[in-house]
């Protein structure tokens, strides 16, 4: 039997299957540790309004974190994070472009505060739009598999859906739905983004036949980021090579894995 | 005439968007922008003419999840 091969995305074909987002460390340089010791090779960035520099003095925060990404040599994946409306994300996705230089976008529109779960209406056509502009859309979407058929047909090759809401460290919280979505789009790229708190979380998506995880505050919240940037690096791979190896079926009964052929017979 | 420059009341004796980027020190930095909500690429900040009251959103690389 073939063994289940992982997939690229948009061409690109990473060692590491981990996408590590880059917020929330307690400094630069432990966000640089976490990357370098993981061997992670993208990392998820962002744009935020850049204060005038003449004005308040206060200027030019973004240009030194930019300077920090260049020295690590990591692909970036920029996000529309935050955007609530599908013109804001496609805006926000034009200048990404722009300034990050990159045809890669995170599509994330949002639909809902408390869950910050996707609104899966606006990111459909938002997809559209941008696909059409020439972007490679990675969406943050959920397991529904009629919305992963209409972002392909929108023109994405990869799909990203969530574990648990952003930020919860939950896991999977759909673990069923996750399945089926790997069963029923078995040559599309698919990511688990968001709700990731564990190694292990990481590992089941990864056994699951997921081809990369997508996490941030399980690592940049840890104690120590950089060493669970490692343990989340590990898990991964494990799952990966786990998934490669087809694992067995679940059962409801036991089953003696000792032969009983030839026992002796002592009662 | 007075910009808003992301979010804030801003004073300007510029005519472009380039001129203003330029005035509010901006010159030089990796910054991408949208006037009214739509963006405007780099080549093209020397055309675009402000008015009174325009919307002017100026933003940079950051950390994000």
């Amino acid at each position: 039997m073939q063994k289940p091969q992982m997939k690229d995305f948009y061409g690109f074909e990473p060692q590491s299957r981990l996408f590590l987002g880059t917020a929330q460390y307690p400094s630069p340089a432990v966000l640089a540790d976490a990357v370098r010791r993981s061997g992670v090779e993208v990392v998820t960035v962002s744009l935020r309004r850049e204060a005038a520099q003449g004005l308040t003095g206060e200027g030019g925060a973004g240009q030194a974190f930019w300077s920090l990404i260049g020295e690590l040599g990591v692909r970036v994946l920029p996000n529309t994070a935050g955007c609530h409306t599908v013109k804001e994300a496609v805006t926000t996705a034009q200048m990404a472009r722009e300034v990050f230089g990159t045809d890669w976008i995170k599509l994330e529109v949002i639909g809902e505060d408390d869950t910050l779960q996707p609104d899966v209406v606006g990111l459909i056509e938002a997809a559209r739009i941008l696909s059409d502009d020439g972007f490679q859309v990675f969406p943050y979407t959920t397991e529904d598999i009629v919305v992963g058929g209409r972002l392909l047909d929108a023109g994405c090759e990869v799909l990203m859906p969530w574990g648990a809401p952003i930020g919860s460290g939950r896991g999977l919280n759909n673990p069923y739905g996750l399945r089926t979505m790997r069963q029923h789009f078995p040559d599309i790229s698919l990511v688990v983004d968001a709700g990731i708190g564990l190694p292990s979380h990481a590992a089941q998506a990864m056994e699951l036949g997921y081809d990369a995880i997508l996490l941030n505050t399980a690592v940049a919240k840890a104690g120590d980021p950089a060493l669970m940037a490692e343990a989340f690096a590990m898990a991964i791979e494990a799952g990966r090579q786990a998934y490669r190896a087809q694992p067995i079926e679940a059962r409801d009964m036991a089953a003696p894995s000792t032969p009983v052929m030839g026992k002796a017979f002592l009662s | 005439m007075t910009l808003l420059l992301n979010g804030e009341p801003q004073e300007v004796a510029a005519a472009t968007l380039a001129e203003a980027l330029a005035e509010l020190g901006y010159a030089g930095k990796i910054v991408a922008t949208a006037v009214n909500g739509e963006f405007v690429a780099a080549r093209k900040r020397e055309a675009v003419r402000l008015a009174e009251g325009d919307r002017i959103e100026v933003v940079a690389p950051m950390q994000g999840g």
